[in-house]
């Protein structure tokens, strides 16, 4: 047990913490925009599944990471125009229509794995890149600084999300949509246009998760590869109050459990390896019940918006 | 350029002309060949009951709905408008009913909302709260840009309302309701607001159902009933009765009760403390008692407990503290079902959400309660028969308006299902009533019927507790008023003891002692 307080393997820990990060920040943060706006997208994981799926794919046909992550990023935008036309244009119930997204993408992916791919092979990905100087410093730098691209993309994604939504006119009415849409509908804001496009950065955002799995932290392909990481970005939305800074905590949170609990099953500790690896889902679950009361939710979130309906 | 008037780069609004607009929604005529015009600089009243259709019209001109047919003139020539911000670009701004602002976003940025910034992409509340503070300066006192809507009072953001159309530089403003949510002080500082608008060249469109206001603030007026266009007039030359029947289409008749030798103490209230939704104290000592034959009016601003008050009383709120009495019995722990049982009704001001079933018939919303009562009842069957025939007698006697007992009851109109809760809450023969905003959103034709009903009742010796926001009609009605203020009985008062004034006074917080002595 002694080793598992060992300076190498807690900075191992952390170094993976940061590395899980990655995925849920694209998520979360991704499913904030379009939750602000009023629309909740369930969808996370299936626009996840496909995005890596398309990335894998196209990384080990080409051997070009970036076309591999351009196709992550226009597989998630049509993900999200599907799920914009549902659920803003149709009015369409949106947890029901997430949920069928979300089969629909882990039911292609699995599909497509197995008539393109087969078996599950490994490509090379996103490598991590040394950040000169910072990255010499012991320890330090080992856990912050030797880090693939996508994995410094999801964290400086936290900033600049804050910033887009706080600080500029889009943010604005972003925000306005979904607390009060006939406010912003009176004063010339096209709330149906804001939406489609907060949905769709949304989905661009899980789409680019997704590539982060298969293309940079696993490097690999297989059925239902995200097991559900695309729900707890949701529930992390939840858990940080709408906010990128809270997301970026509770992304942490998260992303530390599971690295704690997958180096405990490598040190051989004696746990079963099924209640370790429900560690985090259980933590999802207890963080929600926790937060939920607390923190105040868009207004509008989950109503779609008609002219006139108030 | 004075600051508050209309922008040079935007053309000035002399005259605007809606000519034969018709505009219908699926069942419903709301506007019927309407004409109605509005010159630069005057005060065009829109007068007509709750769906005659002025708010629909009035829509049609700031574009957020597009008329079926006919045509809108701004000085002299066509435009068609797709969406609001059309309107404003030609400098229409229009002050919503409900205020359509975003309560967690503070004042500046509800200004700011849908504008396109001085340093786009990104916001520059700076630059647009020295002009809200200019803006709002100009028309009364200032009001602080970062403060957050949800921490203003009603009449606050109503003059953050004016303010956002008055920064997008409109020179024609329409105003819908505004009064229906104000104090009476707030209304004359409104007014106040609104007669220095128009000097400076700003022209409005007053929406209104309250004849005392449409006389105090306008130079003409239009009434619409039915969707359609009854006339227009100066407003010096017309007279309230003229714009009542123009309204209702007959002569209303004025309700002038007598007093009655009031009975034994039916109703009281002693001490009693609540929390409100949020968890804030909403009732904070509240003393009161209710004789047989009188109706005591509760009057108040929203938001001052009314709400939790009626709850309280009707048992669907837990009290904290205090005491209810209905003939003597205590009823503060009863469940519900046993206070209706022994005589307390209950008129809810949520119609839709407290006091019907949206998508059950008018038969079955008139046996929400009684369903299981042996009358109605074979063993574990429902009796449909004998419960068709008394719902039938109950329309019938309530002049309820339905093409039937089986109409999905949202489909009648507001007044009609008010009359239909009433019918069903005083067929029980109660001791007591609690009548919560009974005419709200309802025509002046059923309101005359419920008011009717209700001076009916205090004639058969129940405590009438009635509830309203609308001042006149607490005047009218009752025997004692009593205002709320904060959670608390500011005074109560009879009837003609004390002056509207008074009353609003004291609906502001000023104690009763002061009150009377102004």
């Amino acid at each position: 047990m002694n080793d598992v307080f060992q300076l190498s393997v807690v900075a191992g820990i952390l170094t993976s913490a940061i590395r899980l990060a990655t995925p849920y920040l694209y998520a979360a943060i991704g499913e904030a925009f379009s939750q602000r706006s009023g629309v909740v997208n369930l969808g996370v994981d299936g626009i996840m599944l496909i995005s890596a799926y398309a990335s894998f794919y196209i990384v080990l046909n080409t051997g070009s990471i970036w076309l591999g992550l351009l196709a992550a990023i226009v597989v998630g935008l049509l993900m999200g125009l599907l799920m914009a036309f549902i659920s803003v244009t149709l009015k369409a119930e949106q947890g029901i229509s997430g949920i069928g997204l979300y089969m629909f993408g882990l039911g292609l992916s699995s599909l497509l794995f197995k008539t393109t791919i087969g078996t599950v092979k490994t490509v090379t990905g996103f490598q991590p890149v040394k950040i000169p100087l910072l990255g010499d410093i012991p320890v330090v730098g080992e856990i912050f600084f030797q880090h693939s691209l996508l994995v410094y993309g999801a964290f400086l994604l936290v900033p600049l999300a804050w910033f887009v939504l706080e600080k500029t006119t889009w943010g604005l009415k972003n925000k306005s949509v979904g607390q009060n849409p006939a406010a912003a509908d009176s004063l010339g804001v096209n709330v149906d246009r804001v939406r489609y496009v907060s949905v769709c950065i949304g989905a661009i955002l899980a789409g680019i998760a997704g590539a982060s799995l298969s293309i940079s932290l696993l490097n690999l392909f297989q059925d239902n590869l995200t097991a559900g990481q695309g729900f707890i970005a949701v529930a992390l939305v939840y858990f940080g109050g709408w906010k990128p800074v809270g997301i970026l905590w509770g992304a942490l949170l998260f992303s530390t459990v599971n690295a704690f609990q997958l180096w405990m099953q490598v040190l051989g500790v004696k746990i079963p390896s099924d209640v370790a690896i429900m560690l985090p889902y259980l933590l999802t679950i207890a963080a929600l019940a926790i937060t939920i009361n607390r923190v105040r939710q868009p207004a509008a979130l989950n109503k779609p918006f008609e002219r006139g309906e108030s | 350029m004075a600051h508050g008037v209309p922008t040079n780069e935007k053309q000035q609004i002399q005259r605007v002309e809606m000519c034969n607009i018709t505009k219908c929604f699926p069942g419903v005529l709301a506007n019927d060949r309407v004409c109605f015009d509005v010159n630069q600089g005057e005060v065009h009243a829109l007068l007509g009951e709750n769906g005659a259709g002025k708010s629909t019209l009035m829509r049609q001109l700031y574009g957020l709905y597009r008329p079926d047919e006919g045509e809108i003139l701004i000085n002299g020539r066509p435009y068609t408008f797709n969406s609001p911000a059309d309107a404003i670009e030609v400098g229409i701004g229009m002050i919503h009913q409900h205020f359509m602002l975003v309560p967690t976003m503070t004042v500046a940025e509800n200004v700011a909302l849908g504008l396109k910034s001085s340093r786009e992409p990104m916001l520059d509340l700076d630059k647009v709260s020295a002009r809200i503070r200019e803006l709002s300066q100009l028309y009364g006192s200032i009001i602080d840009p970062s403060a957050y809507v949800w921490q203003l009072s009603v009449g606050e953001q109503q003059r953050v309302e004016i303010i956002k159309a008055l920064y997008r530089g409109a020179s024609l403003i329409i105003l819908d309701e505004p009064t229906a949510v104000l104090t009476p002080q707030e209304v004359n500082d409104l007014f106040v607001t609104l007669k220095r608008m128009v000097k400076d060249g700003h022209t409005l469109i007053f929406i209104s159902h309250k004849l005392h206001e449409v006389m105090a603030i306008s130079n003409r007026v239009t009434v619409l009933r039915d969707g359609c266009l009854i006339g227009t007039r100066l407003t010096s030359e017309v007279t309230r009765n003229e714009l009542v029947k123009m309204m209702v289409g007959r002569d209303v008749r004025q309700l002038n009760p007598q007093p009655l030798k009031s009975g034994p103490v039916r109703l009281e209230i002693q001490g009693l403390q609540a929390m409100g939704d949020r968890g804030t104290e909403a009732l904070r000592g509240i003393n009161l008692q209710i004789h047989g034959g009188e109706i005591v009016g509760l009057a108040g601003v929203s938001g001052n407990g009314q709400r939790e008050l009626a709850e309280c009383l009707a048992g669907v709120r837990k009290t904290n503290h205090g005491t209810i009495l209905m003939d003597s019995v205590d009823i503060s722990f009863m469940p519900l079902k046993q206070r209706i049982d022994s005589g307390l009704a209950y008129i809810p001001e949520e119609r839709m959400r407290d006091g019907a079933v949206r998508e059950f018939s008018v038969q079955e919303n008139v046996f929400l309660h009684d369903h299981a009562s042996p009358k109605y009842t074979h063993g574990i069957f429902l009796d449909f028969a004998r419960m068709r025939v008394f719902a039938s007698e109950l329309v019938k006697n309530f002049n309820v308006k339905t093409p039937g007992l089986d109409t999905p009851i949202k489909n009648l109109s507001g007044g009609n299902i008010q009359k239909l809760i009433m019918a069903r809450e005083l067929s029980r023969q109660p001791k007591v009533l609690i009548a919560a905003q009974p005419t709200r959103g309802v025509d002046i034709g059923a309101t005359e019927y419920i008011h009717q009903r209700l001076l009916q009742q205090r004639e058969e010796g129940i405590a009438i507790f009635l509830i309203s926001e609308d001042l006149d009609e607490i005047c009218v009605l009752s025997d004692r008023i009593a205002v709320l203020y904060e959670g608390r009985i500011m005074g109560i008062v009879e009837r003609n003891e004390a002056t509207v004034e008074q009353i609003g006074l004291m609906m502001a917080g000023i104690s009763m002692t002061e009150a009377m002595q102004r």
